[in-house]
C-alpha cells in the first residue's frame, strides 16, 4: 500500500494549485469578496449532487467496474420524487422509499448484468442509461409534480449556519469511508477490484461484491436525484444529463486518486476531487468566462486530469 | 432479442450446406427476418421507393458503424462521433451561410476537421494512455461547447441545396431500381472503401493485432500509436460524412448527432464486433446498422412512441453483448 500515500498526496497538491489559481483570479479581477470562508462553503454547496454521485461512483470504480447510467438515474429519481410528492408533505416518506427502491433495483440489474452475464460494464450501464432515459422521456416531457416546502430543507436548510446538504455529504463520505475501511464487505471491494482471481481463490464471491458496489452506486445517484428535486423544487427529465453527472463523477473519482483499473483509492480523494472541480468552476465564473467556452475548457480539463494520473501507471489503456 | 443465439453457431454438426449456412454471421439472418416482417406489415416496401428510402435513412448509421468498428477493433470506443456529426452540420451551415458556392471547399474543411478530431483522440488514447471512453467523452463535451460557441447557442444558418444534394437528391429513371438516392451511393462507396481498408490491407491486419493484444503487437514491431490514430481518424471522418448526409435530411440544430455514437456502437456489436478489440468486420457492422434501422422501422409501424426506441436499443445493446460473451465462453469451454 506504499502507492496509497502518493495517491493521497497528489489530489491535495492539485487542490492547493486550484485554490491558488482561484485566489489569484479573485484578487486580479478585484473581487476579494469571493475569498471569504462563507463563499468557499457555498462554493462546495453547489457541488453537492456531484459529490453524492461521485461517492457512489467510487464504489464501482474500486471494483474495476464503471457506471455511466448515473446521470439518467438522477433524472428518473428527481422526476419520480416530485411526481409522487406532488406538493403533499405526507407523501414525502413513500416518495423517498420509492426512489431508493428504484435506485437499488437499477443497481441490482447493472451489477447482475456486469457480474453474471459478464457484459462489459461500459456497455451494460450505457444500455441501462438508454433504457432509463427512454422510459422517462416516454412518460414525462417537462417538470413533473412539485416538492413540498418541508422537503426543500434538504437543499436549503441550515444547521448553525452550515447547509444541511453539506453536512449530509460529509456524513455520507464518513460513512462510506468507515464502510470501506472497517467492514469485511468494504475490504472485499478492494480485494475484488485489485485482483479478481486472487479474491476468488480466497473464497470471496466477486458477483456479490460487484452487485453490492453497483447497488451502492445507484442508491447514491438516486439520493443525488432527491437532492436536485429538493433544490429545483421539481424534477425534470433532463436535469441529470444536463449536469453531465456520468462523466464528471468518473473524472472526480479519478482526480481523487482512485485507479480506473480498480482496487486502489477511496472516498476522501473523491471529495477532494469534487472540491477541485467546484474551484475550477468558480474560477471560470469569477473570471467571467461564458457558459459555452466553459464547456470546452471542462472537456479539456477532464481529459488532461485523467491523462495526468494515467501517466503514472504503466498499464496499457483500452 | 435472443435471435442471434437461436441461429446455428460455430459448433453446428458438419454437413455441407448446413455448415456453411451456420458459419454465416447471425446478423444477416436477423436482417432477413426483420426485412421479411417489414414486407408483411407493408408490402410497399418492395417498391423501389420503399426500399431505397429505407436504405437512404439507414445510410448515416451504416457509415458511422463502419467507421466505429475500426476503433472497436483496436480495443477502444469512439463516443465523440455524434458530436462530430453535430459540428459538421452546424459548421457547414455557418460557413455556407455567407457563400453557398463554396460547398466543395466547406466539405473539404469539414473532412479536415474530422481528421484533426481523430488525430487528437488517437494521440490522447495512444500516447497519453487515457482510456478511450474518457478521452472521447471529453472530446464530445469539448466539441459540443465549440458547436454552441460557434453558433452562439442558437443555430440560425441554413444549408444550400448544393450541400443538401448528398442527403436529399435522388436520380430518377435509373434502370432496374427506378430511383437512386445519392445518399445510398455515398453509403456504398464509403462502406466499400472501409471494407477494403479493414479486410484487404496491411493496416487492417495490424489493427486486429493491436486490438487482440497491444503488448505483443508492440513487441512484434507494429506501430501501435499510428494504427490507433488511424482507427480514430477513420471513425471521425466517417462521422463527418454521416453529418453531411444528415444535413441534407433534416434542418440545422444542435441535437442532430445526439446518441448517434451509441447507435453506431450498437450496430457494430450486433454485427459481432468484439468489445476491447481484436475482432470486427465492416460488412457485418453495416448489416448491424441495417438491422437497427429495420427494427426502428418495425417499431414505428407498430406505433411505438419514439422514446421507447431508446429502451429497445438499450435492451438490444446489452443482449447483443451478453449473447456474444455467452457464445464465446461456451465455445471456449467446449
Amino acid at each position: 500500500m506504499a502507492g496509497l500515500r502518493l495517491t493521497t498526496l497528489i489530489p491535495l497538491v492539485l487542490l492547493t494549485v486550484a485554490l491558488a489559481i482561484y485566489a489569484t483570479v479573485a484578487i486580479a479581477t478585484d473581487q476579494p469578496q469571493f475569498l471569504t470562508f462563507d463563499n468557499l462553503l457555498s462554493l462546495l454547496g453547489r457541488s453537492i449532487a456531484l459529490g453524492i454521485t461521485a461517492v457512489g461512483q467510487t464504489f464501482v470504480i474500486l471494483v474495476a467496474s464503471i457506471d455511466l447510467s448515473v446521470a439518467n438515474l438522477i433524472s428518473v429519481a428527481a422526476v419520480l420524487a416530485s411526481f409522487i410528492m406532488d406538493g403533499d408533505p405526507s407523501r414525502m416518506f413513500p416518495a423517498v422509499c420509492a426512489v431508493l427502491a428504484v435506485g437499488a433495483l437499477v443497481g441490482l440489474i447493472n451489477g447482475l448484468v456486469v457480474a453474471k452475464l459478464q457484459v462489459n460494464p461500459l456497455i451494460a450501464t450505457l444500455g441501462m442509461a438508454l433504457i432509463l432515459q427512454g422510459l422517462l422521456s416516454a412518460s414525462f416531457n417537462n417538470f413533473a409534480g412539485a416538492v413540498p416546502e418541508s422537503f426543500q430543507g434538504f437543499a436549503y436548510g441550515q444547521v448553525l449556519g452550515v447547509p444541511v446538504s453539506l453536512i449530509f455529504l460529509l456524513g455520507l463520505t464518513v460513512a462510506a469511508w468507515g464502510f470501506l475501511k472497517f467492514t469485511r464487505a468494504g475490504s472485499n471491494i478492494y480485494s475484488v477490484g485489485g485482483n479478481a482471481e486472487a479474491a476468488k481463490l480466497a473464497g470471496i464471491s466477486a458477483t456479490k461484491v460487484i452487485v453490492m458496489a453497483h447497488v451502492l452506486c445507484s442508491l447514491c445517484a438516486a439520493t443525488a436525484g432527491l437532492y436536485l428535486a429538493s433544490r429545483l423544487r421539481s424534477g425534470a427529465p433532463w436535469i441529470g444529463r444536463d449536469g453531465v453527472y456520468d462523466l464528471e463523477s468518473i473524472a472526480v473519482v479519478v482526480i481523487g486518486g482512485t485507479a480506473l483499473a480498480g482496487g486502489r483509492g477511496g472516498v476522501w480523494g473523491t471529495l477532494v476531487g469534487v472540491m477541485i472541480f467546484s474551484l475550477i468552476d468558480s474560477t471560470f465564473n469569477i473570471a467571467g468566462i461564458d457558459a459555452f467556452a466553459k464547456q470546452i475548457l471542462r472537456g479539456v480539463i477532464i481529459v488532461a486530469a485523467v491523462a495526468f494520473y494515467v501517466a503514472r501507471s504503466k498499464r496499457m489503456a483500452a | 432479442m435472443s435471435a442471434p443465439a437461436e441461429t446455428p453457431g460455430r459448433d453446428t454438426p458438419r454437413g455441407g450446406l448446413l455448415t456453411r449456412l451456420g458459419r454465416v454471421n447471425p446478423v444477416f439472418w436477423l436482417l432477413i427476418a426483420l426485412l421479411g416482417i417489414i414486407v408483411i406489415l407493408s408490402p410497399n416496401f418492395l417498391e423501389p421507393f420503399g426500399y431505397m428510402n429505407f436504405l437512404r435513412r439507414a445510410a448515416p448509421i451504416a457509415i458511422l458503424a463502419a467507421g466505429q468498428v475500426f476503433v472497436l477493433t483496436s480495443g477502444g470506443f469512439d463516443l465523440s462521433q455524434g458530436a462530430v456529426v453535430t459540428l459538421t452540420v452546424i459548421g457547414s451551415s455557418i460557413l455556407l451561410g455567407a457563400n453557398p458556392d463554396a460547398t466543395a471547399f466547406v466539405i473539404a474543411a469539414m473532412l479536415a476537421a474530422g481528421v484533426t478530431v481523430g488525430v487528437v483522440n488517437g494521440l490522447v488514447v495512444a500516447k497519453l494512455k487515457v482510456p478511450s471512453i474518457i478521452a472521447t467523452l471529453g472530446m464530445m463535451i469539448t466539441l459540443g461547447g465549440i458547436a454552441l460557441t460557434w453558433s452562439g447557442g442558437a443555430p440560425r444558418g441554413y444549408l444550400p441545396d448544393t450541400f443538401r444534394f448528398f442527403g436529399r437528391f435522388m436520380f430518377k429513371d435509373v434502370p432496374l431500381v427506378t430511383i437512386l438516392p445519392v445518399a445510398v451511393l455515398v453509403m456504398i462507396a464509403v462502406c466499400a472503401a472501409l471494407w477494403w481498408i479493414m479486410h484487404r490491407t496491411n493496416f487492417g491486419k495490424l489493427l486486429h493485432a493491436v486490438g487482440d493484444n497491444p503488448r505483443s503487437a508492440l513487441l512484434a514491431g507494429v506501430p501501435v500509436t499510428k494504427v490507433r490514430v488511424g482507427a480514430f481518424v477513420l471513425s471521425s471522418v466517417s462521422a463527418v460524412i454521416a453529418g453531411i448526409l444528415l444535413g441534407g435530411f433534416a434542418g440545422v440544430s444542435t441535437d442532430v448527432g445526439i446518441g448517434m455514437e451509441l447507435q453506431a456502437i450498437t450496430a457494430a456489436v450486433i454485427g459481432g464486433a468484439r468489445l476491447l478489440g481484436g475482432h470486427g468486420a465492416v460488412g457485418a457492422s453495416v448489416a448491424g446498422a441495417l438491422v437497427l434501422q429495420a427494427l426502428f422501422t418495425v417499431l414505428n409501424m407498430l406505433g411505438l412512441p419514439k422514446p421507447l426506441r431508446d429502451v429497445v436499443q438499450g435492451l438490444i445493446l446489452i443482449s447483443a453483448v451478453a449473447v456474444a460473451t455467452w457464445r464465446r465462453r461456451r465455445s471456449g469451454e467446449d
